[in-house]
């Protein structure tokens, strides 16, 4: 990639972090922190997004960002103080900015009117200070460096008779701060033709010498069409720490003398002191040691190490320094990573073969061959674990997007809103943070509007009017849950339930439990908003979040209690690569159930199973009835439905809770196994979720907990609520 | 002899381009994070000139330049102060701190060599 691209990346990818990191600031200091750092931080965050991209010519975000800085400034400063009302422009602004990153990395527009809005409320906070600083800041390019670059042709003509003759005393703080006469003197004689005389009668004796002190001037004539701006710009950096006059040449002057110096002087040219003669050979070294080349051309980022490694002299002798600053981190192309991980899960498997091999072979446990097999089935698992960790990233990404969606949506709804989130550090694999926005999005969208009451519906209830919405996550289990939580007014039952009969989900007479009424709102086609809004409104419902959570492997529930507000639960897996399994047959055949999904295994006797008609059996589990579902029968394997006796049960919970026992011939085992999509390598198959291989190279599918509970309550379902009512 | 240069800066992007634009002109660079990064770096290096950031968390410019003025190996090294603050007494202040001079950002390569080479025997 071309370096400046391959940069322009970075700075998107770094300004996503300083967003981030101006977001949660700024949420801070509306909690209240008014510490100094943080204050800083927010204001960092601002400036150092400006000037990436003042680099990358990116106008409308650079004016933006300085309207934004300037005010920000001010509160650093505590001029201005970081009042309710100020941070919420400044959080709508911190969106606004978002979107300008955005743009610029996506191409795309803003709304100019809302840029132009804010911008102008942000300028009402800080006096508009902001236009006459950008001002100071358009100029400051050319003022530093265009007239030592290409500003003499562009001159005006020098005054009659051509020249200045430059006045220099440096002081002490001169350098102090490192800088060197020789090379201001080096910088003036690229102005034209100098001749440099040297005072040195300040210069005492030995024993009063001050080495830190400052006794010598210098008197330049130079000769050319050079401004006397372009003069006094050599001198910028020094001005203050030094006695500088720059005056117009007398004609007569620099005649007389060019004859004698017509260009750097030589040794004989200063006259007086040695030191004189020293000054200008350094000059002249100065001069002749080649500075580097000054325009590199962006193209040839090939010619950059080259020319790195070309001057090794000083890089050695730092490299211990350079080493320790590389960056700690690398890109690297996804697929790459897909590919590696491909890879392990194949070493998985072979070394579960050569393990069931040795088994086979009958050699003893403590036999070498046996336990250096251990050691390599540890390393395997070892290295599985670093591999999913690369893929491994903090929900943080997710989380981050929620706070300005909350806003949004608060604003919309009229609702007042604070987003709390938890755990942001939480590692989950790349593919499931991705795939976990679109639900997250809606869910908060949902918390909002639907469960949190209206300001003076809180009021009422004795709750603060602002709505708190919690969202958090933390690893359990070898899986990740997130829950979204409201202190709204928890679900409505009765309203719930009569949707749910008016169209036609469940029947009028059935009795559901509080927990069944409040799962009907994943039921497709359920809605519980009486006016369509645009916030929750557009189509989706939390049917198609829960789809997208099982498409995930994940589950999905709810908690809610009236007038506390309600919880939604999602646990998914923490990859989608490999998966804890129980080994079972059926049949002739072997296959794997998520161990996540098994809640005990039991064994069943015939007299706790009862035949429902139609082959659909149901069994008694402490007291409640459970669909069994014979998995031979199910898919296929067999036709005779097997007896109870002669079989192993699994209690499995699907999604929402939602219960079934799968009947299978024998349990082999617990083990890890590695998920190939059947559906990428075969076709879709009902009732299957994907295939693995096994130690002993036979392919084994793994079972769709899910679709396997759905298909047992759609077609027992109503029977049981019958025999449970 | 190709000069080495240390730059700090907080942000990757601007390390970046300073670490392309000074590879690229032939010099040898060093780089820190932050103010406190760089004097740790100033530990064991020896750079020809420091080009440093101002507004950076943990130790700003206007402190990393103190700190590398208070050491004796390093008092004479030339500080460049790259910043988008141009208000004048943002640099008095990194003067009166010891810096150099300064680039004001944006900057191009040209600007940052010819910066480089104002100070650079």
């Amino acid at each position: 990639m071309d370096p400046m691209a391959e940069i322009k990346a970075t700075f998107f990818q770094e300004c996503e972090e300083q967003l981030a990191e101006l977001e949660s600031g700024l949420l801070a200091m509306e909690g209240g922190d008014d510490g100094s750092e943080t204050v800083n931080a927010v204001f960092r965050a601002v400036h150092s997004v400006k000037g990436g991209a003042g680099a990358f010519g990116l106008d409308d975000l650079v004016r933006f960002a300085h309207v934004f800085e300037t005010t920000l400034d001010q509160v650093r400063s505590e001029k201005l103080a970081p009042t309710p009302e100020l941070l919420k422009v400044m959080l709508r602004a911190a969106d606004v900015l978002t979107d300008l990153v955005r743009a610029g990395r996506d191409g795309g527009t803003v709304d100019e009117a809302r840029t132009e809005a804010i911008a102008a409320e942000l300028n009402a906070f800080s006096g508009g200070e902001a236009d006459a600083v950008a001002d100071d800041d358009d100029g400051m390019g050319e003022l530093d460096f265009q007239p030592l670059a290409v500003g003499v042709p562009a001159a005006p003509p020098a005054p009659e008779g051509g020249g200045w003759t430059v006045l220099f005393k440096p002081r002490a703080d001169l350098y102090a701060k490192a800088n060197e006469t020789v090379l201001l003197l080096r910088e003036l004689s690229r102005l034209g033709q100098v001749e440099v005389e040297l005072d040195a009668s300040a210069l005492p004796l030995l024993p009063h010498l001050d080495p830190e002190g400052s006794y010598l001037s210098w008197t330049v004539r130079l000769t050319g069409d050079a401004t006397e701006g372009a003069v006094r710009e050599v001198f910028e950096w020094v001005d203050g720490d030094c006695e500088l006059q720059v005056q117009p040449a007398s004609g007569a002057d620099v005649p007389e003398k060019s004859d004698a110096a017509t260009a750097l002087p030589g040794p004989e040219a200063g006259g007086e002191l040695d030191i004189a003669s020293l000054i200008a050979k350094a000059q002249e070294a100065a001069v002749a040691d080649p500075p580097p080349a000054a325009e590199p051309t962006t193209a040839d980022a090939p010619g950059a190490p080259a020319s790195a490694a070309a001057t090794p002299a000083k890089a050695s002798a730092n490299a211990p320094a350079a080493a320790a600053q590389a960056a700690p981190t690398i890109r690297v192309d996804l697929d790459r990573v897909d590919r590696l991980i491909d890879l392990v899960g194949e070493l998985v498997i072979n070394q579960a073969m050569l393990a069931q091999r040795v088994t086979e072979a009958g050699l003893a446990r403590a036999s070498s061959v046996a336990m250096g097999l251990d050691e390599l089935e540890q390393l395997t698992r070892e290295i599985q674990d670093s591999v999913m960790a690369i893929r491994a990233q903090p929900v943080k990404s997710v989380f981050q997007r929620m706070p300005r969606l909350a806003r949004e949506v608060a604003s919309a709804t009229g609702k007042q809103v604070r987003l709390i989130t938890d755990g942001e550090g939480t590692e989950v694999d790349k593919t499931v943070i991705e795939r976990l926005a679109d639900p997250l999005t809606h869910m908060i969208r949902n918390a909002i509007d639907h469960g949190l009451e209206k300001p003076e519906k809180r009021k009422e209830a004795g709750k603060d009017p602002e709505g708190v919405v919690r969202l958090s996550a933390l690893h359990r289990s070898g899986r990740i849950v997130i829950e979204v939580a409201d202190d709204g007014a928890g679900i409505n039952r009765e309203r719930v339930k009569q949707i749910a009969i008016d169209k036609g989900l469940i029947a009028p007479e059935a009795a559901l439990t509080d927990e069944e009424i409040d799962n009907l709102i994943f039921m497709p086609g359920f809605s519980t908003a009486s006016e369509i809004s645009d916030i929750s409104g557009r189509g989706v419902g939390m049917d198609v979040v829960k789809r997208s959570i099982q498409e995930l492997g994940g589950r999905i529930s709810i908690t809610s209690r009236p007038g506390l507000g309600s919880t939604f639960t999602m646990s998914l897996p923490l990859t989608l690569a490999v998966l804890d399994g129980m080994v079972v047959s059926s049949g002739d055949q072997t296959l794997v159930a998520p161990l996540t999904a098994i809640v005990e295994t039991l064994q069943p006797r015939s007299s706790e199973v009862h035949g429902l008609g139609g082959g659909a059996r149901v069994i008694s589990i402490r007291g409640s009835y459970v669909p069994l579902v014979d998995v031979g029968v199910s898919l296929g394997y067999r036709t005779e439905p097997l007896e109870p006796e002669a079989g192993v049960a699994l209690l499995i919970e699907g999604e929402g809770g939602a219960r079934a026992v799968l009947l299978v011939d024998a349990i082999q085992g617990q083990r890890q196994v590695v998920i190939k999509s059947l559906e990428a390598n075969y076709r879709r198959v009902p009732g299957i979720a994907a295939a693995t291989i096994l130690g002993d190279g036979r392919v084994a599918l793994i079972l769709d907990i899910d679709a396997l509970v759905a298909a047992s309550r759609a077609n027992e379902a109503p029977r049981l609520m019958q025999a449970a009512g | 002899m190709s000069l080495t240069i240390l730059t700090v800066d907080d942000s990757r992007t601007m390390r970046d381009m300073l670490r392309l634009a000074l590879v690229q002109a032939g010099y040898t660079v060093l780089q820190a994070e932050d103010g406190q990064h760089g004097l740790e770096v100033l530990d064991d290096a020896t750079p020809d000139v420091i080009v440093t950031d101002i507004n950076m968390p943990r130790l700003d410019g206007y402190g990393f330049i103190e700190g590398v003025r208070a050491d004796d190996r390093h008092r004479t090294v030339p500080i460049l102060v790259l910043t988008t603050e141009s208000s004048p007494e943002k640099k008095q202040r990194a003067r009166d701190a010891g810096a150099t001079g300064w680039i004001v950002k944006p900057f191009n390569p040209e600007k940052l060599v010819d910066a480089i080479r104002r100070v650079a025997a």
